[in-house]
């Protein structure tokens, strides 16, 4: 059973890393949504279905579309897509801060004597889902609703150009 | 007899499995069935295709492939051998190995749609709680190969008409959601092998209980299957590889199998979206008469498949090509509206269920209105200020 | 070690993978994007402490990660939205050369 959850989270953490290191930025986002492919099927793992379809459908199939979309739209060529590498006091901060940090949770994480619950993964059906987020939790997907729409409209206003303006410049 | 039949597919399933021991039943048992839709699809695809150029010959007066076999039956081999020998081109300063991930990738995701399709009253490879969001989940990764096919080639034009393609799939994944909800609300249940079973049972023995037949179900079919057509990329919404007017889109830089590929995948996606439309509209694997319930569950399925299938063909033959605004104005303007209409009819229907006696004809007549109404008017709107279509030349 | 703290470990790693990435990059859709990879190690959390936690009848974890993954989307149509908007003003989606407040 770990076997499984090691390999997903070998291939996801090496996904992720490789993506944060590459130069070419298009390879970056195909390699992250690799390892939010991962974290899906880390979900599935862990029983929970429905998060891991939703998980494919916000992040492999829109959030991967609004991220390369953003990227096409903000190049001056096709060479644009390389980016310059950082200064290297700049990586090597970064690495140290991100080291430390890892460090501090890991020892944490391991250092704390946790509860282990049920071996057997709990049964969660959809239906169950349903009537949570319809019943107690109703207010809670109606605020989502309206942060969805929002954002919907608030996109929708900050990326249009006002033509006339686009065809002065 | 009849009982045997149709669990002759478990029976040959349990008889090939008896031959491993136990502790690695379950992935032979999971590997058959992998190997068993490859194997169906994979016929049924090269059938689909010469069933096309002949139904599409018939259409327009001329035999259609017919040199091949008797009857042209083999022109799908001798096409498999044309395409595996064509030279595979590769554009010099293309991505190579995106290039060559992005015919793999949109053949793997076509594929693994079917692993939630009832396709009998016993056969369904996987039978998940959250069925359909798996379909659209594995629908929508698709759309990944194919923005990788379009960067990939390193061609502006494909690139050009690979987000051309995007903007067309994002537009109609709202109306063939909008569709299928209802469904779900009315049947409660995301498993599509339980949406199949709540379609069941006859009235007088000749009416099925099939979604199709409700007015919230025939909108939702309708609109479904306009959608659907629009994801595959058929006719009349084949802009992004218009053969005649683009070259072929973001394929221009395949050649050879990873051409035939992508050609694959859009078959068996088609075959997928269509059998979901079956199972969530058309009943699934019930037969249509009570008495009929002597034929096989899975050969229903299969020729409700193909119905609907010929009819998008039909389409293809009669209808002409729709320019890009018509296009997502049609998405955006008609289809949705109708979808979010539709959504709210079938709440009426799912309120009113205890309706009887006379008031079920003012629940049918309510029902009818509601999404027949909205029809004529946004659709008035919408063709207001055209002209209607004159034919100079044809009489 | 634990399944429960395997899994948090992983996605601890995750977090700090992120945390990097945002730090190191200047381009503004690549920090956008190890901020995604933050939030994503943070849902694997709540999930991890549902399936393995005290009391997994209660789904608290996974309607949290439900609510989580909807307002992540949220964020990132907002946030390249905003990239292409300054990315119109400035000619340039380095975080560096964005440090006007008009445009």
């Amino acid at each position: 059973m770990n076997l499984i959850l090691v390999l997903i989270g070998g291939l996801m953490l090496t996904a992720a890393a490789v993506a944060m290191s590459l130069r070419n930025i298009i390879h970056s986002a195909l390699l992250l949504i690799g390892s939010w492919l991962g974290v899906s099927f880390f979900y599935l793992w862990a029983g929970a279905e429905f998060v891991a379809f939703a998980q494919v459908l916000v992040y492999v199939g829109a959030v991967s579309m609004v991220v390369l979309f953003a990227v096409l739209l903000t190049r001056r060529d096709r060479q644009d897509v390389v980016v310059a590498p950082e200064t290297r006091t700049r990586a090597i901060s970064a690495l140290l801060v991100g080291g430390s940090v890892a460090g501090l949770l890991v020892s944490a994480v391991l250092g704390t004597p946790l509860a282990t619950g049920p071996a057997e993964t709990p049964t969660l059906t959809v239906k169950d889902l349903g009537t949570l987020l319809a019943g107690p939790q109703a207010a809670g997907l109606l605020i989502a609703g309206v942060i969805l729409t929002v954002a919907l409209l608030g996109a929708v206003v900050l990326a249009a150009t006002d033509s006339g303006k686009e065809d002065a410049s | 007899m009849t009982a045997t039949l149709e669990r002759l597919p478990l029976l040959v399933r349990d008889w090939i499995t008896g031959f491993f021991p136990e502790p690695v039943r379950w992935l032979v048992s999971g590997l058959l069935a992998i190997v068993a839709i490859l194997a169906v699809f994979g016929l049924y695809f090269a059938y689909l295709t010469l069933a096309e150029r002949k139904f599409l010959g018939r259409f327009q007066n001329r035999p259609g492939p017919n040199r091949t076999g008797p009857f042209g039956l083999l022109q799908p081999f001798a096409d498999a051998v044309k395409a595996l020998t064509k030279e595979d081109i590769v554009p010099q300063a293309a991505d190579k190995l995106l290039h060559f991930l992005a015919p793999c990738l949109v053949v793997a995701f076509g594929l693994i749609s079917f692993a939630v399709i009832p396709f009998g009253r016993y056969l369904i490879p996987v039978d998940l709680d959250a069925a359909v969001l798996y379909f659209f989940a594995a629908g929508v990764s698709s759309e990944l190969a194919l923005f990788m096919a379009g960067w990939a080639s390193h061609n502006k034009y494909s690139m050009i008409s690979a987000m051309r393609a995007l903007a067309q799939l994002i537009s109609y994944e709202l109306p063939l959601l909008l569709a299928v909800v209802p469904v779900i609300m009315l049947s409660g249940t995301l498993s599509t092998s339980k949406i199949v079973v709540a379609q069941g049972g006859w009235t007088f023995g000749i009416i099925p209980h099939w979604n199709v037949l409700t007015p919230w179900g025939f909108a939702g079919f309708f609109i479904f299957m306009i959608a659907a057509v629009a994801e595959t990329n058929r006719s009349p919404f084949d802009l992004p590889e218009a053969e005649s007017e683009l070259i072929a889109g973001h394929l221009t830089e395949y050649s050879g199998f990873k051409y035939a590929l992508f050609f694959m995948a859009e078959y068996f996606g088609m075959s997928a979206l269509c059998g979901l439309g079956v199972t969530l509209f058309l009943g699934g694997w019930q037969a249509p008469i009570d008495i009929l319930q002597v034929v096989p569950s899975y050969v229903w399925f299969m020729v409700k498949l193909s119905c609907v299938i010929f009819c998008l063909m039909w389409v293809r033959a009669t209808l002409l090509r729709l320019r890009i605004d018509q296009l997502t104005r049609l998405a955006w303007k008609f289809l949705v509206p109708l979808g979010l209409i539709n959504l709210g009819n079938a709440a009426f229907w799912h309120l009113s269920a205890d309706w009887s006696g006379p008031l079920q004809i003012v629940r049918w007549a309510i029902s009818a209105a509601v999404i027949v109404i909205p029809f004529v008017l946004i659709g008035r709107t919408l063709s207001s200020g055209l002209a209607p279509r004159t034919y100079r030349y044809a009489t | 070690m634990t399944t429960l703290q395997l899994c948090l470990v992983i996605s601890s790693l995750l977090f700090c993978i992120g945390l990097v990435g945002a730090l190191s990059r200047s381009h503004t859709i690549l920090v956008l994007l190890g901020i995604e990879l933050m939030l994503n190690a943070a849902n694997m959390n709540f999930i991890a402490f549902w399936r393995f936690g005290a009391s997994p009848t209660a789904a608290t974890g996974v309607l949290f990660a439900i609510f989580s993954i909807a307002v992540a989307a949220a964020e990132a149509a907002v946030g390249l939205a905003l990239v292409i908007a300054v990315y119109r003003h400035q000619k340039s989606v380095r975080l560096e050369e964005a440090n006007r407040l008009k445009g």
